[in-house]
C-alpha cells in the first residue's frame, strides 16, 4: 500500500464500532431469512461488507491476522454444509435436500423454531462470504 | 457361422497372420504364403459349379444384427460363383505372378499381401452375400483396400494423387449406392436382394423406383469406371502391375457389373434402365477406345482398353433387358450371354496383358512406347502372350475375344428390332458405335502390339539391358493366354457350366423350372453380317493404324483445358479454396461478428415465428394501474440507459450503469420485493465497485477516451433484439392459460416449509436444488478468479509466480 502513513483515526474508530453492528444486522438478516426479508445470501453479502470495511481502514495484513482464515476454505465448508443437509435427508429415506422444523422450548429462547433449512441456509451463507472475500482479496492482492 | 462364412472372411483371417510371416520368415518370400489360400478357395468353389449347373442354388444365413435385419446371408447361384472363380482364380495367378515382381529385399511385402488379402475377401464378400447391407459394407472394403494398393508406394507423388482421386470416386459412388439400397429396403422392407426380386412389382410401381435405380447405377458405374467416372482408373496405374492386373482390370472394375447384373431382375423393366445402362456403355466404349489411342504409356493404353472394354459387358448388360419384354426369348438374350462370356474373357486377356506389361517394365525399366521397340526377339515368350492377348482384345480369331465380339454385334444388331423404348428410331446408333467403337481398339491393340515388339530395339533408351523374364513370372500370364486360346476353340466347356448359370440368376423369372438358356456358343456362322463387321474392323483397323500419323491431329481438336481430369481437379481445388473462403468470410476471429450472427438468428428465428405462427397478442385485461412512482422511476431508469449508450467517457458509462441498478433495486421495493431489493442493491455496489477496478487498471496506451462510433448494422441489430424481446414479453404475458404456481408456494409456505418469508422458503426449501448449484456457481467463479490471477501462465508455458 501506501509507503506514506496518513492518520485514519476517525475511519478507524468509526469502523471499530460500526462494522461490529454490520456484523449483527447481518447475522440477523441471516437468522430471521426465513420468516421476515433476509437470508443466506444477503446476510453473507452483509458480513463480507463488514470485512471490507476493515479492509478500508486498515490493510490486509491487519485484515488477516484478525481473521486468519483463508476463504476458499470457508465457502468450500458451506458447500459442503449445502450438500450433507441434502445427503442428510437419506438417513431418513426421505429425498435429497427433504427439509423439516419444528418447534422447541429452548432455555433462554423460549418457544422457538427450528429449520433444518437454516442449516442449508448456513451453508448459502459460508459460501457466500468465502467467495466475496475470495475475490476482493485476490484482486487487492494483485498488485 | 457355417464354412462358406469361413470362406469369405478367411483372407481377413489370413491378413492376420501375413505381418508376422512377413517378418519372421524372411528367408521365403511371403508371397509363397498367400498364395496357398487363393488356391484353396479356388479348389473349394470349383466343385459347386455342378450345383449351379443343375439350377440349384446354395443359401445360408449367419444372422449377424438381426434387429435390423442386416444378416450375413451367404448366397451362390451361377452368377456369384462364375465371379468367385474368376476372383480366386485370377488371384492365384496375380499372387504367384507377385511373387516374381515384387522383390523380397526392396518392398515392404508385409503391407502389400494384407492389402491384397483384404481386398480378395471383400471382392468375394461383394458378389456372395444376398444382403444389401453387407454387399455394401464389403464393397466399401474394396473401395479401401484399393486405394491403400494404388497408393502403395506411397513415396510418390503420383501414386498418392491416384490412390486418393479414386477412394473419392468410387466411395461418393459407393455411398449413393448405399442411398439406392436404403429406398429399396424402404419399398420393401427388407434388405435382401431375394426377398426384392420377389416384390418386383411393388417395386416396379412405387415412387422411389426412379432414384433407387439411379443411386445404385451411380455406385455401379464408379466402380466400372463408366463415363465420365472412368477418370479414376488410368490414374491408379501408379499402382504395382500385379494389382493393376488384378484390381483394375479383373475384378474390382466389375464389381459395378455385378451389381447390375444382379439388379437387373428388379430394374430391367423399366425404359430407364434400358437406356441409360446401354447407351452410358456403349459411350463409354467409344470413347475409352479412342483415348486409348493417343495413350504412350503402356499401361494407360490398358487401362483406357479396361474402361473402354467394361463399357461394350455393360451395355451388352442393358441391352439384354429387352429379352423381359417379350415371350421368345433366345432372340435377345444373347446379349446377357455375350455379357457374361465376354466378362471371362475380358479377365483372361487383359490380365495376360497387364502382366505381360508388367513384365516390359521389370526387364527394360520403361512402360513407354516411344522408347520401346524390337522386343520381339529379346523377349519372345512375352511377345506372344502379348500378341494372343491383343489379338483376342481386338476380336481376332482364333482367340476368344473374337468369339465375344461376334455375339455383342449380334446382340447389338438385334436390338435394332427390338420394337419398344422408341428403339426404332435410333436404334441403328447401337452396332454403328459398337462398330466403330471396335475399330478403334483393334487400332490401340496394334499399336500395343506393334509399337512394343516391332521396330527397332533402342538399348540407349532403356534404363536396363532388355532380357526373358524369369520363367515364375511367365507362368501367370502363359496360363490366362493358354485359356485365351482353349476358350475359342472349347468355348463350350463355359457355356453351360458357367453362361448358363449365371444368365439364369440375371433373368431369374423367364424361364420354366425345367427349361435351360440355348448357350451354344459357335464358331462359324456362316458368312453372317456380323463376320463382315469384323472383316471391315480388320481393314479399316490396318489402315487406321498404317496412317496414325496422318490423322493424329484430331486428337489436338480436343482443347486440353476441356478434360474430364482437368474438371475433377478443378473441382477438387474449388471446393478447397471455396469452402476456406466460405470459412474466412464469416469465421473473422472477431467476437463482436459472432455476436452479431447470434443476435440476428435470434430476431430471424423469434420473429419469424411470430410472423408464421401469428403468436402476437395484446391485451389489457388483468393489467394493473401505473402508479406515479412507476413512471418516475421509469424515466429515470431510461435516461441512465440512454446516458451509459451514450457516454462519452467509460466513468459515465460505469455510473450511470449503477444508476440503472439502483433504479432497479428501487422497482423491486415498489413491486414488494424486499429480499431482491436487498441483494440487488448490495450486488450492484459490488459489481460497481468491480467495473471501478477494472477501469482503473485498463492498459495506458488505449487510453485516448473515445465515445463509440455508430454502426448502422449494430443498431438496427439492437433495435430489433429489443422489439422482439418487448413483443415476447407483451405476448407472453397476455396469453396467461394457466393459473401460476405461486398461490400454492404462498398458501403452504408456513405449514410444509416452517417460514412466513416465501422467497427464502422457496430458496432453500422448495426449490432448495437451484439453489445448491448456484452457490456452486459462486464458488466455482470465486475459485476461476483466484486461480487466474495466482496463477498466471507466462508464454512460454512456465507457470509464474
Amino acid at each position: 500500500m501506501n509507503e506514506q502513513k496518513t492518520n485514519d483515526l476517525i475511519l478507524q474508530t468509526v469502523t471499530k464500532l460500526v462494522s461490529f453492528i454490520i456484523l449483527l444486522f447481518s447475522f440477523y438478516l441471516f437468522l430471521s431469512g426465513h420468516n421476515a426479508p433476509g437470508g443466506g445470501f444477503v446476510g453473507g453479502l452483509i458480513t463480507s461488507s463488514s470485512i471490507v470495511l476493515l479492509l478500508l481502514a486498515y490493510d490486509l495484513k491487519t485484515v488477516r491476522s484478525i481473521l486468519p482464515v483463508n476463504f476458499i476454505y470457508i465457502a468450500g465448508a458451506g458447500l459442503l454444509l449445502a450438500v450433507l443437509t441434502g445427503v442428510g435427508s437419506f438417513v431418513f429415506g426421505a429425498p435429497f435436500l427433504t427439509h423439516t422444523f419444528g418447534y422447541f422450548q429452548l432455555p433462554i429462547f423460549g418457544k422457538t423454531e427450528l429449520a433444518t433449512a437454516t442449516i442449508f441456509d448456513l451453508g448459502v451463507y459460508l459460501v457466500v462470504v468465502g467467495i466475496t472475500m475470495t475475490i476482493i482479496q485476490t484482486i487487492g492482492e494483485e498488485e | 457361422m457355417q464354412l462358406l462364412h469361413f470362406a469369405i472372411l478367411s483372407p481377413f483371417l489370413f491378413a492376420f497372420i501375413i505381418p508376422f510371416l512377413a517378418k519372421y520368415a524372411k528367408r521365403v518370400h511371403t508371397g509363397w504364403f498367400v498364395l496357398v489360400l487363393p488356391v484353396l478357395l479356388f479348389i473349394y468353389f470349383l466343385p459347386m459349379i455342378r450345383m449351379t449347373q443343375s439350377g440349384e442354388t446354395l443359401r445360408s444365413v449367419f444372422e449377424w444384427i438381426p434387429s435390423l435385419g442386416i444378416n450375413f446371408t451367404v448366397y451362390i447361384d451361377g452368377l456369384g460363383l462364375l465371379f468367385a472363380l474368376l476372383i480366386t482364380g485370377i488371384g492365384s495367378l496375380v499372387t504367384l505372378y507377385s511373387i516374381y515382381y515384387l522383390s523380397k529385399e526392396k518392398e515392404q511385402l508385409g503391407p502389400f499381401y494384407v492389402y491384397l488379402l483384404m481386398f480378395m475377401g471383400a471382392m468375394l464378400g461383394v458378389v456372395l452375400v444376398d444382403n444389401v447391407m453387407v454387399l455394401y459394407m464389403f464393397w466399401e472394403l474394396t473401395s479401401l483396400s484399393s486405394f491403400l494398393l494404388i497408393g502403395y508406394w506411397y513415396k510418390r507423388e503420383k501414386s498418392r494423387y491416384g490412390a486418393a482421386k479414386s477412394l473419392l470416386i468410387t466411395v461418393s459412388g459407393g455411398l449413393c449406392m448405399l442411398g439406392g439400397f436404403i429406398l429399396l429396403y424402404l419399398i420393401t422392407d427388407s434388405f435382401s436382394i431375394r426377398e426384392m426380386i420377389h416384390q418386383v412389382q411393388l417395386i416396379a410401381g412405387h415412387d422411389l423406383f426412379i432414384p433407387a435405380m439411379i443411386l445404385i447405377l451411380l455406385g455401379a458405374f464408379t466402380k466400372s469406371a463408366q463415363f465420365p467416372f472412368y477418370i479414376w482408373l488410368p490414374d491408379a496405374m501408379e499402382a504395382p502391375t500385379p494389382v493393376s492386373a488384378y484390381l483394375h482390370s479383373a475384378t474390382m472394375v466389375k464389381a459395378g457389373i455385378y451389381v447390375i447384373a444382379r439388379f437387373s431382375p428388379i430394374f430391367a423393366f423399366s425404359a430407364q434402365w434400358f437406356w441409360i445402362v446401354s447407351l452410358v456403355g456403349l459411350f463409354t466404349m467409344v470413347w475409352g477406345s479412342f483415348h486409348a489411342v493417343k495413350q504412350t504409356d503402356l499401361k494407360s493404353i490398358l487401362a483406357f482398353s479396361t474402361v473402354s472394354q467394361l463399357g461394350m459387358i455393360i451395355s451388352m448388360l442393358g441391352v439384354s433387358a429387352a429379352a423381359l419384354h417379350y415371350g421368345h426369348t433366345e432372340y435377345y438374350t444373347v446379349a446377357a450371354m455375350a455379357a457374361i462370356f465376354h466378362l471371362i474373357n475380358h479377365a483372361t486377356f487383359k490380365g495376360s496383358l497387364f502382366m505381360a506389361v508388367g513384365i516390359i517394365d521389370h526387364e527394360t525399366g520403361t512402360r513407354d512406347v516411344r522408347k520401346l521397340g524390337g522386343l520381339m526377339a529379346i523377349m519372345p515368350i512375352t511377345f506372344t502372350i502379348s500378341l494372343i492377348g491383343t489379338f483376342s482384345m481386338a476380336g481376332l480369331p482364333p482367340f476368344n475375344g473374337f468369339l465375344s465380339k461376334e455375339m455383342f454385334f449380334t446382340s447389338m444388331l438385334r436390338i435394332t428390332h427390338f420394337d419398344l423404348f422408341n428403339v426404332q428410331t435410333w436404334g441403328m446408333l447401337f452396332p454403328v458405335f459398337a462398330w466403330i467403337g471396335s475399330v478403334f481398339t483393334f487400332i490401340y491393340s496394334m499399336k500395343l502390339l506393334f509399337k512394343t515388339f516391332r521396330g527397332s530395339y533402342q538399348p540407349e533408351q532403356l534404363e536396363k539391358q532388355a532380357h526373358e523374364a524369369p520363367i515364375g513370372m511367365l507362368v501367370s500370364p502363359v496360363i490366362l493366354v493358354a485359356l485365351a486360346v482353349s476358350l475359342f476353340f472349347f468355348p463350350n466347356i463355359l457355356s453351360y457350366s458357367l453362361i448358363e448359370p449365371a444368365m439364369n440368376s440375371i433373368y431369374p423369372t423367364l424361364l420354366d423350372s425345367h427349361e435351360k438358356f440355348h448357350v451354344h456358343i459357335s464358331q462359324w456362322h456362316g458368312p453372317t453380317t456380323e463376320l463382315k463387321m469384323t472383316a471391315g474392323i480388320v481393314v479399316l483397323g490396318t489402315l487406321g493404324y498404317m496412317a496414325m500419323n496422318k490423322w493424329k491431329g484430331i486428337y489436338k481438336l480436343f482443347p486440353s483445358k476441356l478434360t474430364l481430369n482437368r474438371l475433377y481437379d478443378k473441382l477438387v481445388t474449388l471446393m478447397e479454396k471455396g469452402s476456406y473462403r466460405v470459412t474466412k468470410q464469416y469465421m473473422t476471429g472477431f467476437l463482436r461478428d459472432y455476436l452479431l450472427y447470434i443476435f440476428a438468428g435470434f430476431i430471424i428465428l423469434m420473429g419469424g415465428a411470430f410472423v408464421i405462427k401469428g403468436g402476437f397478442s395484446f391485451t389489457t385485461e388483468g393489467m394493473a394501474k401505473i402508479g406515479v412512482y412507476e413512471i418516475i422511476l421509469t424515466v429515470v431508469m431510461i435516461s441512465a440507459t440512454a446516458a451509459t449508450v451514450f457516454a462519452r467517457s467509460r466513468l459515465t458509462a460505469i455510473i450511470s450503469l449503477g444508476v440503472v441498478g439502483y433504479t432497479l433495486a428501487l422497482f423491486f421495493v415498489i413491486f414488494r420485493a424486499p429480499d431482491l431489493a436487498l441483494t440487488q442493491l448490495v450486488i450492484e455496489t459490488i459489481s460497481v465497485a468491480l467495473f471501478l477496478l477494472c477501469f482503473y487498471h485498463l492498459p495506458k496506451l488505449r487510453l485516448k477516451k473515445k465515445t463509440r462510433t455508430f454502426r448502422l448494422t449494430n443498431f438496427i441489430i439492437a433495435l430489433g433484439v429489443g422489439i422482439i424481446v418487448t413483443l415476447l414479453g407483451i405476448a407472453s404475458s397476455s396469453q396467461r392459460t394457466k393459473d401460476s404456481i405461486s398461490s400454492f408456494f404462498l398458501k403452504h409456505s408456513h405449514d410444509l416449509g416452517g417460514g412466513d418469508n416465501v422467497v427464502n422458503v422457496i430458496l432453500v426449501d422448495f426449490r432448495g436444488f437451484d439453489t445448491m448449484f448456484e452457490i456452486t456457481v459462486l464458488t466455482i467463479a470465486a475459485l476461476g478468479i483466484y486461480s487466474m490471477i495466482k496463477t498466471k501462465v507466462k508464454e512460454e508455458g512456465k507457470s509464474g509466480e
